[in-house]
Parts: structure tokens; C-alpha cells; sequence
């Protein structure tokens, strides 16, 4: 049942094992009690406390020969009265916490059977108190006492339990143990039963408990170093310290044990404390102290001073004060070995320390910290707040007590507006698992109920789109200072520079910059932002395909934020509300960013994605962010009129499966739906005449514009998995882009109308839906079919006949690509691809060995692909509820 | 095997007394008892010790209980009391 080392008769384990059962029972029957019913048991309890406080502190007294009666009784009125005030209102059952704009709720569940380890420093206030705690949070105790404060406690525990029970409590909820040692601690801390140990007491007892492999609350020993600075109000300070030291007779654990003091006013404390009743040692007082109080081989206080009054100990260690002294002051010159009274001494004995500067006296309580209180209670007394904020940064300690009595102020609710307690949590440093003042929080399991909180979405676009031919005509009513046009050698020699130069207001200072028709380079970014500041330009048209306007948005960037680190901003991320890296918004130069664009596909002029290398560097670096989106976006249609067909191929299927796989993207939405279908429609229907007949201006205005629209729906939906495939391949192969999306798509199509191996987590995913996307595209399209999987095929049949329309390869393998080339590569494309943040939008979730498949059916081609198996896979009907 | 045929109605106002009550069915039980704990709404120690001196009787005779009605709070009480494994929970 318990732990098997323990030898105990077996009369004694079944008395052990009855209290449990009892305890465990009550435990049990008090679930079922509600708040109301809680509260009703807790306010009697904590009237009947402070009724017999008194009695109690008197029986304490007697008892243990500790302490002092009127200080007890004071501790059994803070234990009942301080504590009710601060749980009184607080809710401890059903739900405690309400988060309504997290969608979290917080609910009470009562830990069972606590175990309770009490000490004889302060037997009956901490009864008391953790009764109110456990009846507060519906659990039963069982009580261990120090042996040497047994009674006192067993009639405390009584005169609790009696009331409570009396006024709707379970039976059984509160047991003392008998007359007991250390053997039936030892049985109950590995007791099954027990849900946790709260040990308040020396450090043997907060080791066991510890050691016993329970939940654990250990409170154990402090040694409290207080700072009494110069600009502290001596007096006010004076009087704290003496009334916190003396109270109980120095018994609580938080009280002052060494007073390093600012030699500028050391004299001056000394006389105030000897002025107030203190006796203040001479070196051989000192010496007769720390040899008779403190055990020379373990540092530990002496039992026989424990407590004691300060008469009594001058009187027992041979030294002669005055009859009504309260406090023996010991100066000392050290901390730790060697020094026997810079330990914690639980009786009036105080030490003071004479500190040359703030420094040194700051150092001097570090010691006395790390000599035993580590995690427990410091105090100091400054008006300087440098100092106490220094103070508080180097002490470290639970409690850090300003301008007040440590004893009385670590109690909480007295001086300040700390949780009253019984309890110090001292944390790590004493071995701890808290540094809180315990209180009923800690007598709680609590539940988070998180409630599903769908990502926030959002539809961004360009603040001005202008289409149709033409629609460059609109830069007249962009009036601009200065305008730098960024574009390509290409469109300067056929005349499309001239045209929007035509357009832009006569007043305007207008400049060009040829880049080359490629990726943009961190070198030609430099040369675009120098020609940017040298021109001190308040514009920028961007002419040009993707290449051209990523590069211009990037010069934006650092001509706006010369401080930007580029590679910084591209650091990855899983989600752009979460991101590690912010772009900034402090603006150095302002441009607005117009772009025009010459191809129908990136539709980079109203994305926020822009893509730059580093040459020398060896990097590639891609940027997203909705600052990036120009400004101003120009869908006009003249541009594209000599686009050569390999190029209207490469876009025009770029466009489609952008549009494809927004419309599936777990960030689909319905506004970026109609973007994404609407574009859908327009390239089944132009995109092969814009092939045919390259100069039927509505084909290549119609696919202008579903460039435009298909890149809104994925700027605010994203890609997927295509793109992870395509990049991967394109970049080790040299294939563009829109050729490398095209031999990929059909078999995409088909792996995400099956059922995932893996479904991507999204909390605005509801159900799988892409097939039913798809399906609804296929009926958008007029496709044809009955069922979801008919319409489905459809659209792969669609769309592998479009594809043959349009001449796109079959294979990769007719790309001239060798079985064995392709197969030698795939370690590498797998790899890439799966890195690749474009399918973490995907709506299945891709693995490496799907990723695998995918090419493989790519490189295999269309029709004699896993593509139409693929299809055939049927999605569960339960799952795809729209 | 012989079950009783009506389940003993336990009354929720003083399960122990109704178990006491219910004990001298025991004697003339075979096989299962069926205890229908519809009306109890909470249980109290002394009710949890009544219902496992009942189990520890019926134990005794061979006689099976199983128990009916149970609400979650009483069965979430039995589980905590460890009593669930001394009756089968008819659901």
C-alpha cells in the first residue's frame, strides 16, 4: 500500500490506513459541494479561530516553552482573519477564472488528501490557516505535528474540524495523527493516497517531503539579510526591525537576522536601538553567543534559544543586560564560516554589520542570503529607489520586504498587500517548487478549458487597382516630386518606358533605372536605393514582370528603412501574426511604390512577397510582408500584347495554380474564393486563346486581369504544395516556374482530393473540404459530372487537356532528364521541398515519402501518373461537410 | 443464476438508512442485486460506508451488486472513494 521500507507494526500501519480512508472518503463526498456550500462551512471556521485564539496561543506557549502568548495569539487572529479577508471573495469551485477574449476558462479541481506537516515555531496559526485553505478548496488534511506541539494542534485541528463539519463539511475531512515519529511521516508521504505534502517546518521535513517523489509544497528555513541604508528613516526603520525581530520571540522564519547597516549611520542605529531596549554585545558577548547559540558543526540554532526571550538567553550564556531587554545586538565582521551568528537565529539576536559603502553592504546580504535564505525573505529600509531596485536585483528571495518588519510583512495583508500566509515558498534556492506566500491557488489542480479560437483573417490588397488598356493613363493623378522608374533593358528598347513616361505629370522629375531581367541582386537593390536617395525620390513606378517589381519593392524597403537587415526579415516563420521578426514602421524617406506589370502571372503588383539573391553571399532570400504590397497596382493590358508564347504559357499556368491553390489553402476564405475561382474561370476560358492568337487583346486582357486577381486570392490565402514542388524543381533543374507548377499540377490536384495521411492542423479548417472545392471549380468550369469524385477527375482531366493545349511538357522525363539524374537529385529535391514554407498552407499535410511520390509521378507524367489513383482514393462522407 | 427482478429503490434523503433497509433483501437474494441509486443527488460518508458494507455483505453471499442511476458526481465520488470496482455501473 505504502512504502515498503518503512517498518511499522501492523497495528500501526492499520491506524495509518484509516486515517487515509477516512481523509480519502471525505475527500471523495466533498466534490460534490459547490461554492455556496463552501463558503457557508469557511466563515464559522475562521469565527470559531479567532474566538479561541487566545485559548490556542496559550496552549502553544505552554507546550513548546516557545514564543510569546500575546504575539500567538496576534499570528491566530492573522491566520483566521487576514486569510478570510483574502479568500473570502475569491472562487475556488467549478470556475475560478474567466478569460473571455482568450476563450479560457479556468476550472477548480480539489487535489484529495493533502498531507500536513506543522512546525513548533508556529503550531496553531498554521493550523488554522491551512484549515481555511483546505476547506476553501474542498480538500481533506491530515495532520502531522511537531511532536513537541502536538496538543496544541490536535485541539486546534479539533476545534476547526468540529465547526466545519457542523456546518456542512464531510466527516473525516480533518485528522491529526497521534503521538507519532518520523516512521508514520515516512508511511504517509509514499501513501498512494496522499495527493500532496505541504510541509511547513525545518529542513528535515521539507527534504522527506521532497524526497518522496509527491507533489510537494516544502517551506523550510530563511536567514533574512535586511539593508538599512542611509536615507531610510532610521527611526521608522529602528522600530520595524525591533518589533519584527521580537515578535513571537524572532520565531518566524522570516524574521531579520542580519542588519547590515551604512557606517555613515551605524552609530546612530545603535543608539536609537539601544535607546528602545536593546542591548547591544561587546566583542566578548559576541564571541560567548555565537559559540552557545548556534551549534559550532552544523550552523544550526540551538533548540534552547529557539524562541526564547532575550533575558532568558542573556541569562542562560552567562551575560548581564538589563531586566527588560528585548533584543541582544551582536556586530559582526563576516558572513558565513567562521561566523556562527550570521546564520538564522529564530530567538531575539540580531547582528549587525558596519558597511563601508553601498557596494560592500549590498555584498554583505548577498552572503547572508546565500548563508541559508536563499529564496526566502530580505528586507530593506532606503528611500533611495536606486538602491532597492539594486537591492531587489541581486537578493534573491521570495519576499523582498521595503521600509517594514520582515516577519510581519512576509506574512502578508498586515504591511502591505502581499497573500497572507503561513507558508514561504522559497523557491529554487531553498529547494522550493514556489517562491509565493502558499495559499489556496496551491490547494488547487486547475483546468484550462480552451476553447477553439479561430485565427484571426484578413483580405489585403493594393489601395488602388487599375485595369483594362490603357489603365496606365491613371498615373496622372499620382502628382510626385521626383519618380524613379525601375524596369528592364528589354521594355526600354520597345518603347513601354516612353508610354508610362507619357503618363506621368510634366512637372514631375522622372528617371529610369535598367536592372537586369532577372532575380534581383543584393548589388542592383543597392544601386536602385542609392539612385533612390540621390534623386531624393518620392516615387517609384515599377515596369517590368515579377523579377522587375520584387526588386522595387526591396529598394522601397531600404530606401524607406536604411537600417533593415534583409536576411533578418527573412527568417522564417509559421505564422505572420507570430512572427519572430517584425518589419519596422519608423519611416527615414517615404516613396509610393506603383507598379505596372508586364506578364500575366506572378501578379507580383499586389503581393507582399518579394525574392532577392546575394551573388557573392550565396543566399537567396525571401521577403513577406503586407508592407511590401505596392501601393498602387497597374493591370494594363498593352504590355502583354507581345508576350511570345512560351512566356503567356509559363505565366498563364503560374496564374492557374495560384488560383488552384489558394482556393484549397487552409487560409482560403470566402472573399480570396471568388477571387481564386473567378481566376479559375478566366484561364480555362482565355488562356488558350491568348495562346492561339496572341494579339486577341480581350484573351490577354482577360488573363492580365486573372493574373491579378488569382495572386489577391493567394496573397491572403497562400499556396501549397505545388509551389514547394515546383521551386525545388525549377531552381536544381533550371526549368521557370510556370513550367515547373505546370508538370506538377495535375497530380497535386489529385493528391489533395484524397484523403490526407496527415491533415494539416488549422483552427479555421472545419472539415476536409479541397476535394469539394475542387468538385465546385469543376461545376464553375461546367465540367460535368454527379458525384464529388466524378467532378473531381474532371477537373484533373481539365486541366491535363489544357496543359496539352498549351504544349507543356507531359514529363519531366521529356524534358530531357535522365531516370538516373532524376533519381540522384531526389534526396536533394525531397529535402528542399519539404523545407519550403509554401506547403505549410496546404491543406494535406505533405510527407517526405508523398513529397517523393509526387515528383516521381511528375517525372512519369500525365495520365500514367498515381494521379487518377490518387482521385479514386475517396474521401470519407462523414468528413466533408462544407 | 437468479437476479431480483425490481431494483431496490434507494432513497436519496439517508442512503445509509436505506441500505440497512435494503441488507435484509440480501438474505433472500441470489446472484445479482440491482440497487437503483436514481434519487440520490450526493452522498455522504456515511452513505459511502453503507454501500460498501453492503458490498462487503453481498460478498459474502456470492450475490453481485450492480448499481443504477448513478449520477456523474456520485460515480466521480465512488471513483475517488476507490468503490468502483466493488459494484458494476449500470448505465
Amino acid at each position: 500500500m505504502s512504502d515498503k521500507t518503512v517498518t511499522l507494526p501492523e497495528e500501526r500501519i492499520a491506524y495509518l490506513e484509516g486515517l487515509v480512508r477516512q481523509a480519502r472518503t471525505a475527500a471523495a463526498v466533498f466534490t460534490q459541494l459547490n461554492q455556496e456550500d463552501v463558503d457557508r462551512i469557511v466563515k464559522p471556521m475562521v469565527l470559531a479561530g479567532l474566538k479561541q485564539a487566545q485559548y490556542l496561543a496559550r496552549l502553544a506557549v505552554e507546550e513548546t516553552k516557545i514564543g510569546v502568548m500575546e504575539d500567538k495569539a496576534l499570528k491566530n487572529m492573522v491566520a483566521t482573519e487576514f486569510v478570510y479577508n483574502y479568500v473570502k471573495d475569491k472562487r475556488t469551485v467549478g470556475v475560478i477564472r474567466e478569460y473571455p477574449e482568450r476563450r479560457l476558462v479556468e476550472v477548480a479541481e480539489p487535489i484529495g488528501v493533502i498531507l500536513s506537516l506543522t512546525p513548533i515555531t508556529n503550531p496553531t496559526s498554521t493550523v488554522l490557516f491551512k484549515c481555511i485553505m483546505a476547506i476553501k478548496t474542498r480538500n481533506a488534511v491530515i495532520f502531522s505535528p511537531h511532536p513537541n506541539a502536538w496538543r496544541c494542534c490536535f485541539e486546534a485541528v479539533k476545534i476547526m474540524y468540529e465547526t466545519a463539519v457542523k456546518h456542512g463539511a464531510p466527516e473525516g475531512v480533518f485528522t491529526c495523527l497521534e503521538s507519532h515519529d518520523l516512521e508514520d511521516n515516512k508511511y504517509l508521504m509514499h501513501h498512494k493516497d496522499i495527493g500532496l505534502i505541504d510541509a511547513t517546518g525545518g529542513p528535515g521535513a521539507v527534504k522527506a517531503a521532497y524526497s518522496s517523489g509527491k507533489p510537494a509544497l516544502g517551506v523550510g528555513p530563511g536567514n533574512t539579510p535586511v539593508y538599512l541604508e542611509k536615507s531610510a528613516d532610521l527611526d521608522m526603520a529602528v522600530v520595524d526591525i525591533i518589533t519584527s525581530k521580537t515578535f513571537d520571540n524572532g520565531t518566524i522564519c522570516a524574521s531579520e537576522q542580519t542588519v547590515v547597516i551604512d557606517d555613515e549611520i551605524y552609530d546612530r542605529v545603535l543608539k536609537k536601538f539601544a535607546e528602545l531596549g536593546s542591548h547591544i554585545c561587546n566583542e566578548k558577548e559576541t564571541e560567548i553567543l555565537a559559540r552557545t547559540v548556534i551549534d559550532p558543526n552544523t550552523g544550526y540554532m540551538q533548540p534552547m534559544a529557539v524562541g526564547q526571550k532575550a533575558t532568558n538567553i542573556a541569562r542562560f550564556v552567562g551575560i548581564s543586560v538589563k531586566p527588560k531587554t528585548k533584543l541582544l545586538i551582536t556586530p559582526i565582521q563576516g558572513v558565513g564560516p567562521g561566523h556562527p551568528l550570521s546564520y538564522e537565529k529564530l530567538f531575539p539576536v540580531l547582528s549587525v554589520y558596519r558597511a563601508k559603502s553601498v557596494d560592500e553592504a549590498l555584498k554583505v546580504c548577498v552572503d547572508v542570503n546565500h548563508a541559508g535564505g536563499l529564496g526566502h525573505t530580505a528586507v530593506v529600509f532606503s528611500t533611495n529607489e536606486e538602491v532597492i531596485r539594486k537591492f531587489s536585483d541581486v537578493i534573491n528571495a521570495g519576499r523582498i520586504i521595503v521600509n517594514s518588519p520582515g516577519s510581519i510583512g512576509a506574512l502578508g495583508g498586515v504591511y502591505n498587500d502581499m497573500v497572507p500566509t503561513f507558508s514561504f515558498g522559497c523557491g529554487t534556492g531553498g529547494g522550493n517548487s514556489t517562491t509565493d506566500n502558499v495559499n489556496i491557488y496551491h490547494y488547487l489542480n486547475i483546468k484550462r478549458v480552451a476553447r477553439r479560437t479561430p485565427a484571426h483573417m484578413w483580405f489585403r490588397v493594393p489601395n488602388q487597382i487599375y485595369f483594362n488598356v490603357n489603365a496606365t493613363e491613371n498615373l496622372r493623378n499620382f502628382p510626385s516630386r521626383s519618380t524613379l522608374i525601375i524596369t528592364n533593358a528589354a521594355l526600354e528598347q520597345i518603347g513601354h518606358v516612353d508610354i508610362v513616361k507619357r503618363c506621368i505629370p510634366t512637372e514631375t522629375q522622372v528617371r529610369v533605372t535598367i536592372i537586369p531581367d532577372a532575380e534581383p541582386d543584393i548589388k542592383i537593390v543597392k544601386q536602385g536605393v542609392e539612385a533612390l536617395n540621390f534623386y531624393k525620390a518620392d516615387q517609384i513606378i515599377a515596369l517590368g514582370g515579377g523579377s522587375v517589381i520584387d526588386a522595387a519593392k526591396i529598394m522601397k524597403l531600404q530606401y524607406e528603412f536604411p537600417d533593415a537587415d534583409l536576411e533578418e526579415l527573412a527568417a522564417p516563420f509559421l505564422d505572420i501574426r507570430k512572427r519572430v521578426v517584425q518589419y519596422p514602421t519608423e519611416k527615414t524617406n517615404r516613396a509610393r511604390l506603383i507598379a505596372i506589370s508586364t506578364t500575366s502571372g506572378t501578379g507580383s503588383e499586389v503581393t507582399p512577397f518579394a525574392v532577392m539573391t546575394d551573388k557573392e553571399r550565396g543566399f537567396k532570400v525571401t521577403l513577406a510582408d503586407y508592407s511590401l504590397t505596392p501601393d498602387v497596382a497597374i493591370v494594363d493590358p498593352q504590355f502583354v500584347m507581345s508576350m511570345p508564347k512560351g512566356l503567356t504559357v509559363d505565366t498563364g499556368v503560374d496564374c492557374l495554380t495560384h488560383a488552384l491553390e489558394a482556393a484549397v489553402s487552409i487560409y482560403a476564405s470566402p472573399y480570396t474564393d471568388s477571387n481564386a475561382m473567378q481566376a479559375v474561370r478566366m484561364v480555362f476560358k482565355y488562356l488558350p486563346i491568348a495562346y492561339q492568337n496572341p494579339h486577341d487583346e480581350e484573351a490577354r486582357s482577360m488573363m492580365h486581369n486573372a493574373a491579378c486577381i488569382a495572386a489577391i486570392a493567394f496573397s491572403n490565402a497562400s499556396v501549397g504544395v505545388n509551389h514547394a514542388l515546383a521551386h525545388a524543381f525549377g531552381a536544381r533543374f533550371g526549368v521557370p516556374h510556370g513550367r515547373a507548377n505546370a508538370l506538377m499540377l495535375p497530380h497535386v490536384l489529385a493528391y489533395n482530393a484524397s484523403v490526407p495521411t496527415k491533415f494539416m492542423p488549422s483552427p479555421n479548417t472545419r472539415a476536409y473540404v479541397a476535394h469539394k472545392k475542387y468538385a465546385m471549380m469543376a461545376d464553375l468550369l461546367g465540367l460535368g459530372g454527379h458525384t464529388v469524385e466524378e467532378k473531381v477527375q474532371n477537373l484533373v482531366t481539365a486541366t491535363e487537356q489544357l496543359l496539352d493545349q498549351l504544349g507543356v511538357p507531359k514529363s519531366i522525363a521529356e524534358l530531357g532528364i535522365s531516370k538516373e539524374e532524376f533519381e540522384n537529385a531526389m534526396p536533394d529535391l525531397a529535402k528542399i521541398a519539404f523545407d519550403d514554407p509554401s506547403w505549410r498552407s496546404n491543406p494535406r499535410m505533405p510527407l517526405v515519402s508523398e513529397i517523393i511520390e509526387l515528383f516521381w509521378s511528375a517525372y512519369n507524367g500525365r495520365g500514367t501518373s498515381a494521379a487518377k489513383t490518387e482521385a479514386k482514393a475517396k474521401p470519407a462522407r462523414e468528413m466533408v461537410a462544407l | 443464476m437468479t437476479t431480483i427482478a425490481d431494483p431496490i429503490n434507494v432513497s436519496g434523503d439517508n442512503v445509509a438508512q436505506a441500505l440497512d433497509e435494503a441488507r435484509e433483501k440480501l438474505n433472500s437474494a441470489e446472484g445479482e442485486v440491482l440497487l437503483d441509486l436514481s434519487a440520490v443527488r450526493r452522498i455522504d460518508p456515511n452513505g459511502l460506508r453503507a454501500l460498501e458494507g453492503f458490498a462487503g455483505a453481498a460478498d459474502a453471499k456470492s450475490v453481485k451488486v450492480a448499481l443504477l442511476g448513478v449520477n456523474v458526481d456520485v460515480y466521480k465520488v465512488l471513483k475517488l472513494a476507490r468503490l468502483t470496482t466493488r459494484f458494476s455501473i449500470v448505465n
